[in-house]
């Protein structure tokens, strides 16, 4: 898969004036389309569609049977869940569109939240649902629900399927729309009579429809303004954001910053578009962002923003977000735009392209010596740090009688562990809690497209199909996972598919016992009265590991961490490590939501 | 766990405590404008009216609907009907926003597939509504005489309803349903309004375009045909 060139998204020649957007791939045509079923897998082969993830039903029978002939790969999964965040996780990584497949009824049901998903994050991924045959519609039939009704509000559009001979032209709009413009999900729903119905129509290439016509090139006025704005910042700082990976423009931003000297913020889902180790980078802003990211972003005086949306977890309360800011503001969808925050210039565009219009515009750096500085002293008055409790020095009793309560593992050391065992390139996905936020934070992201996450909806359980649909998409590419113990438990059942595909995957599941995140905001917002946030049932997570035929691992001190991260990595398949960490350990810095980034607290007591 | 003082519990964290750190002196209102601290008012909303033309394709509605309501846009009415081209419909939408809410109807609507183009109306657009309203039927004369203030239209007449019709701007409407207000109305039908920009300007930008493009299919058609 990753020797393959993605399909590419390009302009095709005889349709330019109708404006559509005409992808280019290369296939092999096999057997001739008979059915409409055949025509959906024709239009998936023409798209350059190598696997798809998914369940079996009766509503999508057809079209599985077409997918017998088919040279595309398919990976049951466990929930259908699961094949929508493993088609998720395959589009991020992968830059083309995931596809995912389940049935009418209960199978769309369950994609409902890798579908939502998808949306918030923008991620590419087509979902093919079954429905029930077309004149059963409305009447309550077996395993019949509103699929395009239900998923309207959370996909970037949705096609319910009415003829055959123009169903394989309508899954290649949907991959197509999907994939271009600022990406996100798509459904095309297919009643049993359409998928049954005879046809023998081809499916042309993947086209985007005449109305769709996402910018390029922002305005040249805007572009100026926005170059003299920042040519005379004092205090500038780009905020890069997850259309900069999207846009494949993390290359124009590693120039565009280190020619004029400035500052980079990013926002978790553009973890990896600019790397962490460079000086310029001041890592991750927002909620649980450093300490030197917040106060750049509390005080720059112009701020470059590149395909971000602003999220209430960025800003906190945006009375005090970037307050003396001028916001110049980079988006491929018009309506981010002053959607949360003003922009006092619109650059209306793709990424990559308007940050090579704004270079081209630059007639000088700002000077802005003092401003580094400053933003080197914050990195040096806020580090990144958590304190491992020494073996013996501080405290009296002598190691060796020491248990390991006495000395619980900070996850922050199982982050960084596992960051050191695996290669620069390794890709990383993860859960919804606290462990989510410490991988966030102590793994140093180097290169896009190696953070895989669920930012926007905040889905506990991704981490797992996520890190199958990844090492999917990226064979040779090492994936590790981490999990809470909480957010393990909801999808864990897709370890089955990691061992039958024998995906070579590391879990690390950050176990506390407890739905960290929430007891966490207990201890600081709800008087520590710990309302089901415990987990004292949770399994033994090596073992659960090993009654799925993968390797498991447990750990509960210092000293065994090194070796077994070294062992886990090395074994030829999935493996879990089941991290029994320090139940008390919370994340900080932290800026409560609705607060003001500068004011973030670095422990409970500062909230 | 941690809400309890434990003596392990050392945070790593380090620096300056949040009153010890300097502070920007800006401020933003809600809506993420950036504001002098002195004059914090928010952008007062206005009514306007929205013209979009879609494509006539199931769903489209309930795309547009369902848009303004999870947005929680405020909106007055929603219409919609068909063009002049059978391929079109257009949507018509009444809203009540503020400046910055003004332009997110009009860029999430345009962001829907099916929607072509999407243009707010200017202050002097064509604006109609229509309402049908029913009063009892015991002073006929007085009712008739009232229709005629309105330029309505009595439509049904019997001993115990009488029902009008009226059609005018907002404003008429009104005016005309309190005027009828008199009788006691039993019931009342009010359609939403349509729109159309007035003079010799398109309501959307693409119209024009797309109209040249129809009627040049027309003549090609027209000679074709003639040829056979
Ligand atoms: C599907 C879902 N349900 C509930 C939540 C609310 N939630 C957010 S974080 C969290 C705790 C997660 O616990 P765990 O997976 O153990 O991770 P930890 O925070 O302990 O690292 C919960 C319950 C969520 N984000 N997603």
């Amino acid at each position: 898969m990753s020797e393959q060139p993605p399909a590419t998204f390009e302009e095709s020649e005889e349709d330019t004036a109708n404006d559509t957007v005409e992808i280019e791939t290369e296939t092999e045509i096999e057997t001739p389309v008979s059915t409409g079923a055949s025509s959906v897998i024709r239009a998936l082969e023409v798209a350059g569609v190598e696997t798809c993830f998914g369940v079996q039903g009766g509503a999508i029978m057809p079209v599985y049977d077409a997918l017998y002939d088919s040279s595309i790969r398919h990976i049951t999964m466990a929930h259908e869940q699961g094949a929508a965040h493993a088609a998720d996780a395959y589009g991020i990584v992968s830059g083309t569109p995931g596809v995912c497949l389940a049935t009418s009824g209960p199978g769309a049901t369950n994609l409902v939240t890798g579908i939502a998903d998808a949306s918030m994050d923008s991620d590419p991924m087509i979902a093919l649902t079954g429905q029930v045959p077309t004149a059963f519609v409305g009447n309550d039939a077996f395993q019949e629900t509103d699929t395009t009704g239900l998923t309207a509000p959370i996909t970037k559009t949705n096609y319910f399927a009415t003829d055959s001979d123009s169903v394989g032209d309508t899954v290649g709009e949907a991959f197509a729309v999907s994939g271009t413009g600022r990406p996100g999900p798509t459904v095309v729903d297919l009643p049993k009579d359409v998928t049954n119905g005879q046809t023998d129509r081809e499916p042309g290439k993947p086209r985007t429809p005449s109305t769709y016509d996402p910018p390029t090139e922002a305005d040249s006025e805007a572009v100026e303004q926005a170059a003299r704005t920042l040519e005379r910042a004092e205090k500038p700082v780009i905020l890069a954001g997850g259309g900069v990976i999207k846009g494949e423009a993390s290359e124009e931003l590693r120039e565009f910053a280190t020619e004029y000297d400035i500052p980079v913020v990013t926002t978790m889902p553009a973890l990896g578009a600019f790397p962490e180790d460079h000086e310029l980078a001041m890592e991750m802003a927002g909620m649980h962002g450093t300490g030197y990211a917040n106060m750049a972003v509390t005080h720059c005086d112009v701020m470059l923003a590149v395909g971000c949306r602003f999220d209430d977890r960025l800003t906190g309360g945006v009375e005090t977000f970037a307050p003396d800011a001028k916001l110049l503001h980079v988006d491929i969808d018009p309506a981010e735009i002053s959607k949360n925050i003003a922009a006092d210039v619109a650059l209306i565009g793709d990424a990559g392209t308007v940050l090579e219009q704004l270079e081209d515009e630059m007639e000088r750096a700002p000077d802005i010596p003092e401003w580094n500085d400053q933003c080197t002293t914050w990195k040096a008055e806020y580090p990144m740090d958590y304190a491992v409790p020494s073996e013996a020095s501080s405290d009296d009793s002598p190691t060796s009688s020491r248990t390991p309560q006495d000395r619980p593992l900070r996850p922050e050391f199982v982050v960084e562990a596992m960051d050191e065992a695996t290669s620069d390139e390794a890709i990383v996905t993860t859960g919804v809690g606290q462990h989510q936020m410490w991988a966030c934070q102590y793994w140093t992201y180097r290169h896009p497209r190696t953070w895989v996450s669920s930012h926007g909806l905040g889905t506990m359980g991704y981490g797992l199909p996520a890190a199958i649909g990844a090492k999917v998409a990226e064979p040779e590419k090492q994936v590790v996972c981490f999990e809470g113990d909480g957010s393990f438990l909801m999808t864990c059942q897709e370890l089955s598919v990691a061992v039958r595909e024998n995906l070579d995957i590391t879990v690390a599941v950050l176990n506390n016992a407890a739905v960290g995140m929430v007891r966490q905001w207990q201890d600081a917002f709800f008087e520590g009265r710990h309302s089901a946030s415990q987990y004292p049932w949770v399994p033994a997570f090596d073992k659960l590991a090993e009654a799925f035929g993968a390797q498991g691992f447990a750990v509960h001190e210092y000293d065994e961490v090194a070796d077994t991260i070294e062992a886990a990595v090395a074994y030829d398949g999935p493996s879990v490590i089941d991290f029994h960490i320090d139940p008390g350990a919370n994340v900080y810095p932290m800026v409560p939501s609705g607060g003001d980034n500068g004011q973030f607290a670095l422990s409970e007591d500062q909230l | 766990m941690s809400g309890e003082s434990d003596p392990q519990q050392v945070n790593g964290l380090q620096g300056p405590a949040p009153e010890e750190r300097p502070h920007p002196s800006g401020r933003r209102n809600s809506q993420g404008i950036r504001i002098d601290p002195e004059v914090e008012a928010e952008p007062a909303p206005r009514r306007t009216v929205i013209s979009a033309l879609v494509e006539n394709e199931p769903g489209v509605l309930a795309k547009a609907s369902g848009l303004v309501s999870r947005r929680q846009f405020n909106i007055e009415s929603l219409t919609v009907g068909t063009t002049t081209n059978p391929e079109t419909s257009r949507i018509t939408l009444v809203i009540e926003e503020s400046e910055p809410g003004i332009r997110q109807v009009e860029k999430q609507l345009e962001k829907l597939l099916p929607v072509i183009s999407v243009q707010e109306l200017s202050s002097d657009a064509i604006r109609r509504e229509l309402v049908v309203l029913k009063v009892p039927g015991n002073e006929p004369d007085k009712v008739q005489a009232v229709a005629q203030m309105y330029d309505g239209t009595v439509l049904d007449a019997g001993p115990r309803t009488i029902s009008i019709e009226i059609t005018g701007d907002e404003g008429k409407i009104d005016d005309a349903i309190d005027a009828f207000q008199q009788f006691g109305i039993r019931e009342l039908a009010r359609t939403g309004q349509t729109a159309m920009a007035r003079g010799d300007v398109w309501t959307t930008d693409v119209e024009e375009e797309r109209y040249e493009r129809m009627h040049e299919d027309w003549r090609k058609q027209s000679t074709t045909a003639n040829d056979d």
